[in-house]
């Protein structure tokens, strides 16, 4: 046998097996949105692959969800949560990250170690005071609520200062003699150049906050003040196995962040690749 | 002693406290006085409606060690842990070499295996939840079997592993695929000219040139998996006979804190639990410096 035929023979064996993966991976979003558009009969009908609902497909489902869970409040509650989060933790992460990259100041070793044990500790344990402050201030169910546990970040304070660390300190002495002071080193000339990182972060941030059900399911009880992710699981307790309707809920839930995905799928990818987050 | 610090030196200290003060006192505020609070309830008993806090020290760890609810949970959070982990990061690994190459279709590949990293936990396990269904499930009309996948408690804790995997499998793929390139091409030229079958070279070069990165991989696994909290109630009913051999520690903490309102009881799982992932944290980096190979 030939070189060449062996190696096609190899390229056809590994796209075989990654078709097949590929191919598994997709079977329950698939099958989600395929299920949004049945009637509940069809949805239990003896041959589930009968795949192209009877006759038309039904938008019935999406409109009874959107309606009964408000679904406009509910995508707007969890944009603004990730806007605030991803605005909060830059902000923060991008002035400490330097600070503790850059900048020679006193206590910087203990609260780098303050950094980086909260980000060995689990997050659990900060919930039960963290709910506790919420409820003392009367949030609940707030966007405050929402936002306060994100307002500062350890790992983004950490990933950018080894973002800040890489670049090279020449530029920042060229800046020192043109008569910069340090904000305007900082600001005008090293931030924009961790820009990486600060995507990177951004990403996370917001994948996170998105799926993140715990602290939403504790501090916003209320339908009209929670996320997407969290009013999910009232969805299900209140549609039980209506399963057209709850997978209407759900493919509503998902498709923002599809969209987002695959618009920017070369920088969620890349961004976890190069800094391997904590998700 | 007191050095004395120039002026530039000075400024420079002034600049960095106040660039680093908004982040230490949201650390402060909002990690690190919450763990001396919870340390501290978790040494109290609440009152009934979760009003009141009375010290009763170790009451409720003495509860938590003989709770046989808990002994369970921990049983089937460590269950989960060792099950999705390994298989997990084999699967990854072998989508990771296997995409390690020139291909077409690579970025379409990746796109598709990462999709679930991307989605809502709840969305997730609201569709397997479908695909699982007993009488109408995909998954029994395309094997022609009537498991109840989960309602059979002795099932139930493998199909919210296989959840678990199929969820994780992106994430982990993309880490190694950067960790895989990042191997210097001429340690595989020189295998080849001196003979060396792909088996060996798989073992003597990519494992040994990847084990930081599997390292990296293993631990934040192992921690993740730890404190895996939406799937299995989303995956089945609370009420479900099953649940109680699936409900990991976090939920355990969540309804015992947050439904029964028992803060101190709650607050002693938590600390039980960090303390667990501490020990498996050490224990990790304890072996990482045995057998990690370090460039």
């Amino acid at each position: 046998m030939g070189y060449q035929t062996k190696t096609r023979i190899t390229a056809l064996v590994i796209h075989g097996i990654l078709i097949c993966g590929a191919i598994i991976m997709m079977i329950p979003f698939i099958w989600m949105v395929l299920t949004a558009f049945k009637t509940r009969g069809q949805s239990i009908s003896v041959d589930p692959f009968y795949i192209f609902p009877n006759g038309s497909w039904q938008f019935g489902n999406f409109s009874q969800v959107w309606n009964s869970y408000n679904f406009l409040t509910l995508y707007f509650n969890t944009l603004l949560m990730i806007l605030l989060r991803v605005i909060f933790a830059c902000l923060t992460a991008t002035m400490a990250g330097y600070a503790l990259g850059r900048l020679n100041f006193p206590f910087k070793r203990l609260i780098f170690a303050l950094v980086l044990i909260q980000m060995m500790v689990p997050s659990q344990i900060f919930i039960i005071p963290q709910y506790l402050m919420v409820s003392g201030l009367g949030m609940l169910n707030t966007q405050f609520a929402l936002l306060f546990p994100g307002m500062v970040t350890a790992f983004g304070t950490y990933l950018l200062k080894q973002g800040y660390q890489t670049l090279p300190k020449e530029l920042e002495e060229a800046a020192e003699i043109d008569g910069c002071n340090i904000w305007q080193r900082f600001y005008k000339i090293m931030m924009p150049l961790a820009r990486s990182s600060m995507v990177s972060l951004g990403i996370f941030t917001a994948l996170f906050a998105y799926k993140d059900m715990m602290w939403p399911m504790i501090v916003c009880t209320n339908s009209s003040a929670t996320t997407l992710a969290a009013a999910l699981a009232k969805l299900q307790g209140q549609f039980t196995s209506n399963y057209p309707q709850l997978m209407a809920g759900a493919v509503m839930a998902v498709i923002p962040m599809l969209m987002i995905y695959l618009f920017f799928q070369k920088q969620f990818v890349e961004g976890i690749a190069t800094s391997g987050g904590k998700l | 002693m007191k050095r004395k610090l120039t002026r530039k030196q000075k400024t420079e200290a002034k600049w960095g406290l106040i660039m680093v003060t908004p982040t230490l006192i949201g650390l402060l505020v909002l990690n690190f006085y919450p763990i001396v609070q919870t340390i501290y309830l978790s040494l109290c008993k609440t009152g009934d409606f979760g009003i009141g806090n009375v010290f009763i020290g170790f009451g409720n760890y003495i509860d938590a060690f003989k709770d046989p609810e808990v002994f369970q949970a921990m049983i089937n959070t460590f269950k989960y842990a060792i099950v999705t982990v390994p298989i997990g990061i084999s699967i990854s690994l072998v989508l990771a070499v296997l995409l390690n190459r020139k291909m077409k279709g690579r970025t379409f590949y990746r796109t598709i295996y990462f999709l679930p990293m991307i989605c809502a936990p709840a969305a997730v396990a609201m569709v397997w939840r479908w695909m699982y269904n007993m009488d109408f499930g995909l998954i029994n009309h395309a094997l022609g079997t009537n498991t109840g996948w989960i309602t059979d408690p002795s099932v139930a804790w493998i199909c919210v592993a296989v959840v678990g995997i199929w969820s994780g499998l992106g994430y982990n793929m993309v880490l190694l695929l950067g960790g895989l390139q990042d191997i210097p091409k001429d340690y595989y030229e020189a295998a080849t000219i001196d003979g060396a079958s792909g088996f060996h070279t798989f073992f003597n070069i990519t494992i040994p040139m990847l084990s930081p990165m599997l390292f990296f991989i293993i631990q934040t696994g192992i921690i993740g998996a730890l404190q895996l909290f939406d799937l299995p109630f989303m995956i089945m009913d609370t009420t479900s006979r099953a649940f109680s051999s699936v409900k990991p520690i976090t939920y355990l903490f969540y309804e015992q804190s947050f439904i029964y309102s028992n803060r101190g009881y709650g607050a002693a799982i938590v600390v039980v639990m960090l303390v667990i992932i501490g020990i498996i944290t050490f224990a990790i980096q304890r072996l990482e410096k045995k057998w990690v190979f370090y460039n």
